[in-house]
């Protein structure tokens, strides 16, 4: 899946050759995650901070517990089940630690 | 295209970069700006979502945003300012400039015309603004006289505050303090699909919140020309729990449609004649797509934009996106997240139309917090994708939906929490 993040990328590369000063792009999927987590998926009031907190794995489980309202929560089980193994894979990608 | 997939070092490396991109992208930008001009209509939720997302993904595509206001009045979060704990609309008003400084150039006129076969737009100021890709994202119009007697002069005593731009939520909050107490307030809803489905609902809540405090002997009576509404068993218990007898809903299958108003009488008539007398009244009107959008050709003979919702292209009329409220998307509602999140869509593709990228896959996500009272939220959520043929909208298999109906007040303070950290998060999108 770090394959498939790096081609939704590829785009960018014309100009990232041309000039370093080239924003990174978050998959697709992460889009409903950062409008509540943060641009940056920094968290916000009280919202949990989700970039490099867990590592993929954790991540990824984090997730399949909320699906599978295994985790407590409010909001986070309605949407993770919206995500195929796929978009998962994508986010871990993302936001887990390196 | 031609461009070697970067290695995963590179990617790395990339990131470190990322933050020199806010600094140094206006000069760069326009130096780099050779890809192809994008020109968006509007600079709501879905216009300066849609040029955000293209000067970060495509740094030599060029962003023209037409859009008259310096500066956005979200209507998010002004049922607030009714409940009395905004005094004013400051959090809600949120200016361009750092959008701008993103390298977005913006033309501060509405925009008159659209001529699809030379591909311009012709502004209110007499300027034509060519393009190649056209993303249009006006919001919504009021049908005027939809309801009876509903016009423009009605609408100075009996405000709609339904578009900011047009008359701000303050509008009502000024006849809410004047209100005697024992007063009723009545909140005219129409019938789906209008400009954020709950949001009558909230603000009936945070009118009675202001009410139950200040003037405890006071009603709000809701006449709904629908039978059912968004996150309605939430709605209802909260306000029973909250504030008793205080809000009362009437369906459309109980005579609530207001098919007429009376403002010298402060009356609305329902359905089957039946008159209602009010201290304040809100209507709440049937909308359209708007007028630039209607009079381009993309609405047809309907009320909004007809679209391929793999891509939120125009149905009617080529090289034209149409996102936020003005098309038609369900079962997806007219929302802020919507909006933002088909503006990504829609930029991404355009984009990659005139850079010759890759087009990812598509899946748009909804996420509508409301507040009830205080320490007390409710959601609704939804993840959705387009099907094959982009003629229509599957909301991923279970999932999405409201919050739990039983619920620990932890739960309910955590969502009203929650939601001022949504609205931080999406606007700071915007417009941070």
């Amino acid at each position: 899946m770090r394959i498939r993040t790096v081609a939704l990328l590829a785009g960018l590369a014309v100009a990232a050759a041309a000039s370093p000063a080239t924003a990174q792009v978050p998959p697709v999927a992460a889009n409903g995650c950062l409008m509540c987590h943060g641009v940056q998926g920094q968290g916000a009031n009280g919202i949990p901070a989700i970039m490099r907190v867990q590592s993929r794995a954790e991540f990824t489980t984090t997730m399949k517990l909320f699906a599978e309202n295994k985790k407590p929560g409010t909001i986070m089980g309605r949407i993770a089940r919206g995500y195929t193994d796929e978009d998962l894979a994508e986010l871990a990608a993302w936001f887990g630690k390196p | 295209m031609t461009a070697k997939t970067p290695t995963v070092s590179r990617r790395r490396a990339l990131i470190g970069a990322a933050g020199l991109a806010v600094l140094g992208a206006p000069a760069i930008a326009r130096a780099q700006a050779t890809a192809g001009r994008l020109v968006i209509v509007g600079g709501g939720f879905a216009g300066a979502t849609a040029a955000r997302a293209s000067r970060e993904r495509f740094p030599n595509v060029a962003v023209t945003l037409i859009e008259p206001e310096s500066s956005f009045v979200t209507c998010p979060y002004g049922n607030l300012v009714l409940a009395g704990r905004d005094a004013d609309l400051s959090r809600v008003t949120h200016r361009y400039d750092k959008l701008l400084a993103r390298g977005v150039t913006k033309i501060s006129q509405n925009a008159a015309s659209i001529d699809p076969v030379a591909k311009t737009v012709r502004t209110a100021g007499g300027q034509t603004v060519p393009y190649d890709k056209l993303i249009v994202a006006p919001g919504i119009d009021i049908k005027w006289n939809a309801i009876k007697g509903y016009d423009e002069a009605a609408s100075r005593v009996m405000p709609h505050a339904w578009k900011p731009s047009l008359q701000p939520v303050t509008a009502l909050s000024e006849r809410l303090k004047a209100m005697p107490d024992g007063g009723v307030f009545i909140l005219s809803a129409p019938a789906n699909p209008f400009r954020c489905p709950p949001g009558p609902y909230e603000r009936a809540s945070m009118v009675a919140e202001y009410l139950k405090a200040n003037k405890p002997r006071s009603k709000v009576l809701i006449l709904d020309a629908k039978d059912g509404f968004s996150k309605q068993p939430l709605f209802l218990a909260a306000w029973k729990q909250l504030y008793g007898d205080m809000v009362e809903w009437v369906g459309s299958d109980k005579e609530g449609r207001v098919v007429a108003v009376d403002p010298a009488a402060m009356t609305v008539e329902t359905e089957f004649g039946k008159k209602h007398k009010g201290d304040v009244i809100n209507i709440v009107p049937p909308q359209q797509a708007a007028r630039i959008a209607r009079e381009s050709g993309l609405t047809g003979t309907g009320d909004w934009a007809a679209i391929d919702t793999r891509t939120f292209e125009s149905k009617a009329v080529r090289d034209v996106f149409v996102i936020g409220d003005a098309n038609a998307a369900p079962p997806m509602p007219k929302s802020g997240f919507v909006a933002n999140s088909t503006a990504i869509r829609a930029a991404t593709v355009a984009g990659a139309q005139m850079t010759g990228a890759a087009i990812p896959k598509a899946i748009y996500f909804n996420t509508c917090y409301s507040h009830v009272g205080k320490d007390y939220g409710i959601s609704v959520a939804g993840v959705y994708r387009p099907n094959e043929d982009g003629s229509k909208i599957d909301e991923a298999p279970n999932s999405g939906g409201i919050s739990a109906r039983e619920a620990t007040p932890d739960i309910r303070a955590g969502e009203a929490t929650y939601a001022d950290g949504w609205y931080q998060s999406i606007t700071n999108y915007m417009f941070g």
